[in-house]
């Protein structure tokens, strides 16, 4: 599951997309290095830095996949609003502003192991199930259509979305604030 | 293109966060690889979304977008105040459960 | 509150066209009967604090209200049943929740007998209590909690009861477990208290998930349904396999051990005592405890097949509950607290009940249930009254004499203890003696013919009676003869306790009369065997069960043994022990339990039943320390010793030989990587086993994920395959 086999994955595809999958291979391979920075550098401050590459690649793949809305939302919550949320709070807890103390290695050889044995037995589904399946992508999802489904069929689920978040607001005070 | 390339490379970031929220020690870390989990998530998602062309993976997408920015504010409080009481945002300095 | 309305609005407008025939305002809206208490909890718990009386007329106004509609329901289902001819249809009404995967699944209320017969039982014994905690529990600094829980727990057990489905019985099985366990730890400060509500709570997980494995098991042995009234007809017309069946009961007979309080699982009952009275008579004693029961009871059809109830001499279920009904009553002897006795009492009493339903006497358990729930809740309202007066639980240090200073209570109790006692003509001898006929085991002057012939359970049930009688003798000489130990003056307690006591005596004395056995001569035909008429199931959904015929001679025996057991206690008690402390003027607590200062065998047992069979060191003292300790060590040290030396030894070996034939290279290979790191693997393992229960919440992800993965790596071979 390297990046070079999903290279090679987009290769394969030969059909009129050639420019998409050269974008898509672009982009995933710089998500992948910059997500292997991200959970190894030992700056913590620029582990941050690494995760907005992954979230900015992560949101060009939606467009890649014609989701612009939620390519959008990407951008703007997870960049604008969460990776800020995280730079706070390496500053509030400022021990850490430099070096993280290094990984103890018998720990990483463990989460070493599980994440390759993971990514094996999803690797091995994933091509088994899927190893030809065509995605094409006619046009891009349209803004309404979304908006519609969100307010009619998935309402409930948009409401309990909002009570959490209100929850979310409520509990992050009452935990973090002082005695 | 093929879905298969948005589903790889979903797995191969789950496994990045993966290793990261097992392997560091620093709480905020921990935190930031749970968001690369999310976003892997949310590529597949999107990704089978597109397949089926329905909307349904979109909408829920951002309903993970929503539950993550939740989840960040959960979890920077909580880690803030592990940090208050202890001095130290060290996960393996957080043992209470011990048996 | 708002939105509760709103949902209760909803609920109305969603059940409006789905009721084709009405069956009467009370049957169709059943779903009243919880969602009063459930409406009450949510205001008592925001609003209760500013309320006049804390909340308490609230919750009270609220399980009035369900009482009263349970008897509407109760009245209407008579009416319903007169009018059936031939078997009788239970009242079904649901909507549907979500559909996933092409199956949906459903909310909604199944009324039949067995359904009305427990709200009747909970919503009565629920008002009672309600009344009797404004006066025991007045004064407390959680009064208002403490009333918001009585009424969630309320909600949560008739919502149980009417499910009409699998998953919301296991929905309202969790609630009710959860309810216990705050209602347990309402005085919480203690660091007992707490671990009580633990134990329950944990123990009661155990069985938990036999009841989800079983419920799963149901579901696709049954054709993808979790309705009770579809799988219920499906067994019953044997389309399910008999060895699906009989994983399901087994594994549901895991969650009645833990929940009904049956042997090796009802470890937590007693301790659960250390919960408020009014919650022990309630919760312990006369509703959740009977969950488990009510269970086996709604989903009959999957024990009958999968136990093969007819026609055998044994089975699992009847087994559980012979022993629970001696061993538990055995355990009831050494207890000194007045509570546990009671708490052992109910183990022993499930334990017929359970046993009951194993043989095949349906109606019988029912009826027992029915019957216990009455007269156990005035045991322990009783035993709430004395406490009351002489602040403790002690009967060996603090009470004694109190028939002079609190005539009330002892009545009510002495009244309760008879009909636990099963002497006619209270309602325990009816529903015992039940229980006894329906062994079938009985075979002197024409026998009882019942299901089967399960002689082994008539013997233990015989013997258990025996044992009751004896130690609730014990229970009121400690607490009601000889001379007053306590301190103070004791008082009687006043009006809100002593009304429930007396009501609840009432049911105690004449609650056999709903159901006189078929035949018998001094009561009118048209009124026997009400009970079992109105509320056992008539139905495609109900198993077609043989009645055992009522026996004279086994009625006879029956009293004949209770008398012997109690006569037996009175004899040591009444004569030997109080003339023992006349003369010494010795105190009570030195007096020694029955013939243990003989030594030798009856030492033994007695050190045995104070130690509880030594099950509770068992479970934390064998098995948890074992997880935790030993047998982490053992598989370090085999790791470390053997296969470390093994792997070395080899590792050394394979090294001189490769340096003598091969290469360089093929050593360093061969050396480093296999050698080396198979070693540095095994020790890793370990490592990783001994330090299992680290703490380190990082480790435990670890696992958590390894396993996960694993899982789904073996499900997609087998898929494959």
């Amino acid at each position: 599951m390297s990046s070079a086999g999903l290279l090679a994955a987009a290769a394969s595809d030969g059909d009129l997309f050639v420019a998409q999958n050269v974008f898509f291979a672009v982009i995933a391979v710089v998500m992948i290095i910059s997500a292997i920075r991200c959970v190894t550098t030992r700056n913590v401050v620029h582990a941050a830095l690494w995760l907005v590459l992954v979230l900015a690649g992560t949101a060009a793949q939606f467009i890649l996949l014609g989701s612009e809305f939620v390519a959008v939302t990407q951008v703007l919550v997870y960049i604008g609003a969460i990776i800020v949320l995280f730079l706070f709070g390496i500053m509030l807890t400022r021990a850490s502003m430099g070096d993280d103390e290094s990984v103890a290695g018998e720990k990483r050889l463990m989460a070493g192991l599980v994440a390759v044995l993971l990514a094996v037995v999803m690797g091995v589904a994933l091509i088994d199930s899927y190893s030809d399946t065509r995605l094409v992508i006619e046009e891009p999802q349209r803004f309404s259509a979304v908006s519609d489904a969100i307010f009619s069929q998935y309402i409930v689920a948009f409401e309990a979305v909002s009570v959490l978040l209100l929850a979310a607001l409520i509990g992050a005070i009452v935990v973090a604030r002082k005695e | 293109m093929i879905l298969n390339q948005f589903l790889l490379l979903a797995a191969v970031l789950f496994c990045v966060g993966v290793y990261g929220v097992l392997a560091r020690r620093n709480g905020i870390m921990v935190l930031m690889s749970v968001e690369l989990i999310l976003n892997s998530v949310n590529i597949n998602l999107v990704a089978f979304g597109a397949f089926r062309d329905h909307v349904a993976g979109e909408v829920f997408a951002l309903f993970v977008i929503a539950v993550a920015a939740a989840e960040v504010g959960i979890g920077l409080a909580i880690v803030l105040m592990i940090y208050r009481n202890r001095r130290s945002i060290d996960l393996t300095e957080a043992d209470l459960l011990k048996g | 509150m708002f939105a509760a309305a709103l949902v209760a609005a909803d609920e109305t407008v969603a059940y409006g066209p789905s009721s084709t025939d009405s069956a009467g305002f009370f049957l169709d809206y059943a779903w009243l009967v919880p969602l009063l208490p459930a409406l009450s909890f949510l205001v008592i718990l925001l609003f209760g604090k500013r309320m006049r009386g804390g909340g308490a007329g609230l919750g009270i106004a609220a399980v009035s209200g369900s009482f009263v509609l349970s008897i509407g329901a109760l009245i209407t289902w008579f009416d319903h049943r007169d009018e059936a001819h031939e078997g009788v249809a239970a009242v079904h009404r649901s909507v549907g929740w979500l559909t996933s995967g092409g199956v949906t699944f459903d909310a909604g209320i199944l009324l039949d007998g067995l359904s009305v017969m427990m709200l009747l039982v909970v919503t009565a014994v629920s008002l009672l209590v309600h009344i009797y905690s404004t006066d025991y529990v007045a004064g407390d600094s959680r009064y208002t909690h403490f009333f918001a829980f009585l009424s969630l727990f309320t909600a949560t057990m008739l919502f149980f009861v009417l499910s009409d489905n699998t998953l919301q019985m296991i929905v309202g099985w969790e609630l009710v477990g959860v309810c216990s366990f705050v209602l347990i730890g309402h005085w919480w400060e203690e660091k007992p208290n707490s671990d009580a509500a633990l134990k329950a709570f944990l123990t009661n997980r155990v069985g938990d998930v036999g009841l989800l494995v079983g419920v799963s098991i149901l579901f696709f042995a049954a054709g993808n349904t979790f309705d009770t009234l579809t799988l219920s007809e499906r067994v019953n017309a044997g389309e399910v396999s008999h060895t699906a069946l009989l994983a399901a009961s087994l594994c549901l007979l895991a969650a009645v051990m833990s929940k009904s309080g049956q042997f090796i699982l009802h470890t937590w009952l007693p301790d659960a005592m250390a919960g408020p009275t009014p919650v022990s008579a309630l919760i312990h004693a006369a509703t959740m405890v009977v969950a488990g029961i009510y269970m086996v009871a709604r989903l009959y059809p999957v024990f009958w097949e999968g136990m093969s109830i007819a026609g055998s001499s044994i089975n699992m279920l009847a087994l559980v509950g012979a022993v629970t009904l001696l061993f538990g009553g055995l355990l009831a002897f050494t207890q000194n607290d007045i509570k546990k006795v009671l708490a052992y009492s109910t183990v022993s009493q499930l334990g017929y009940m359970v046993m009951a339903l194993g043989v095949g006497a349906w109606t019988a358990a029912m009826f027992h249930l029915f019957t216990h729930a009455f007269f156990k809740a005035c045991l322990f309202l009783g035993s709430g009254s004395v406490s009351h007066a002489v602040h403790s639980f002690d009967m060996k240090a603090d009470m004694g004499g109190l028939r002079k200073a609190m005539p009330h209570t002892y009545r009510t109790f002495l009244v309760a203890s008879l009909a636990l006692m099963g002497l006619p003509p209270l309602a325990g001898f009816w529903s015992k003696d039940e229980i006894l006929a329906g062994t079938g085991g009985w075979g002197f002057f024409g026998g009882t013919q019942a299901n089967g012939a399960y002689t082994l359970m008539l013997v233990m049930g015989m013997l258990g009676s025996a044992v009751t009688a004896a130690y609730m003798t014990r229970v009121i000489y400690l607490t009601f003869f000889g001379e007053y130990r306590g301190h103070g003056q004791p008082h009687e307690s006043g009006p809100r306790i002593i009304v429930p006591l007396y009501l609840l005596a009432t049911v105690a004395l004449l609650g056999g009369l709903v159901n006189m056995p078929k035949g018998f001569q001094l009561w009118p035909k048209a009124w026997q065997e009400r009970f079992g008429h109105y509320f056992e199931p008539e139905a495609a959904y109900f198993p077609y069960i043989a009645h055992a015929r009522p026996s004279w001679s086994l009625g006879i025996a029956a009293t004949v043994v209770a008398l012997a057991g109690a006569g037996a206690a009175w004899r040591y008690y009444f004569k030997a022990v109080a003339s023992r402390s006349a003369a010494s003027a010795q105190s009570l607590t030195e007096i020694d339990d029955g013939p243990v200062s003989r030594g030798g065998l009856p030492r033994a047992a007695h050190t045995t039943l104070v130690n509880k069979y030594y099950l509770d060191h068992l479970y934390n003292g064998v098995i948890v320390k074992a997880v935790k300790g030993p047998i982490a060590k053992a598989a370090y040290w085999i790791n470390q010793r053997v296969i470390d030396a093994v792997v070395n030894t080899a590792g050394r070996r394979s090294v001189t030989a490769g340096r003598a034939v091969y290469d360089h290279v093929d050593q360093t290979l061969i050396d480093r990587i296999i050698v080396d790191g198979s070693g540095r693997a095994s020790d890793a393992t370990g490592e990783n086993l001994r330090t299992i229960q680290t703490g380190k919440v990082q480790q435990y992800a670890a696992i958590l994920f390894a396993a996960a993965t694993i899982l789904a790596g073996v499900f997609m071979l087998i898929l494959s395959l």
